[in-house]
């Protein structure tokens, strides 16, 4: 399942103890900043800040709908369909 | 289109259900790299639900096991720059976040604005803007990083440090687009860089 979205939580939690040197110091390898920027953390909180959104209720509607379209038909004819329920929705 | 459901797909009921709760469960990741792409949270909300569709019907391609975030951002991504090329985005800026600021680092003499550093970012050509976000801001590893991407980790590690540069000089130098017309003067070379991209590299077919 998805490793990735827990191993991004991790990360998210321990984000305000780890601004300076900690997760991804990459520049240090390419030598361009020569201190970890100060807007880096800015950078995590831009992303967390949405992650943390309540989902909106057009997400929850298009969720719902997605078991009644059929996977394997690979067309979007039922993903316009949801689309446009979702635009009268709104 | 077929009206019934139970003819789709190869996967169990199951499997199907562990697809949908994965799915749902990458919902927020999928609006976080999308506004930090699009910047626009009304126009990154779209991409997502395009990305869910896309994504529910690709789902048979989806390996049971493997990162679901990962999965979804390479269709992600690659929804967006189709967009883009279709010139749907803008490059807009949502002032609701302009209110935010970010406590001022130690011996910094003025705090950041993550409203400047949104734009900021959102000036960076899609490549080193994508590249940031997927490392410095959704966590991912440069090897994960470069493989949403479709290209070398050492790739990915140039765009990272080049778009850690040049935001770096943008924020120290007060540099930043102000209004959507300079959006728009930065969303013109974003483009044009799109097209080199296409060019050479082509969007990944991965998904």
């Amino acid at each position: 399942m998805g490793s990735g979205t827990d191993h991004f939580i991790m990360a998210s939690n321990h984000r305000q103890g780890a601004s300076n040197g900690g997760g991804n110091d990459g520049g240090r390898h390419d030598g361009a900043p020569r201190r970890p920027p100060e807007w880096a953390d800015g950078l995590k909180q831009l992303y967390d800040s949405v992650v943390e959104e309540a989902l909106p209720d057009s997400f929850k509607d298009l969720l719902d709908q997605l078991d009644a379209m059929d996977p394997a038909s690979g067309k979007t004819g039922g993903a316009d369909a949801a689309r446009g329920s979702r635009d009268t929705s709104q | 289109m077929s009206g019934d459901p139970s003819v789709g797909g190869t996967r169990t009921p199951s499997e199907k259900s562990d697809f949908k709760r994965d799915l749902t469960g990458v919902v927020p990741h999928l609006r976080a790299f999308a506004r930090g792409l699009c910047g626009r949270p009304d126009v990154a909300d779209d991409l997502v639900q395009e990305t869910l569709l896309k994504a529910w019907a690709a789902q048979d391609r989806f390996e049971p096991g493997t990162s679901m975030r990962a999965w979804t951002f390479v269709i992600l991504r690659n929804a967006y720059l189709t967009d883009m090329r279709r010139n749907r985005f803008r490059g807009e800026y949502d002032e609701g976040v302009a209110e935010r600021i970010l406590t001022a680092p130690a011996g910094q003499e003025e705090p950041i604005h993550l409203s400047d550093l949104h734009r900021a970012l959102l000036s960076l050509p899609a490549e080193r803007r994508e590249a940031l976000l997927l490392v410095g801001a959704g966590g991912f590893s440069y090897e994960e990083a470069a493989a949403i991407c479709g290209c070398a980790v050492g790739t990915i590690k140039s765009r990272v440090g080049r778009a850690r540069a040049a935001l770096s000089e943008m924020l120290a130098n007060g540099n930043i687009p102000r209004r959507s017309t300079d959006d728009a003067i930065a969303h013109r070379a974003i483009l044009e860089e799109l097209d080199v991209v296409a060019a050479g590299n082509g969007v990944s077919s991965r998904s």
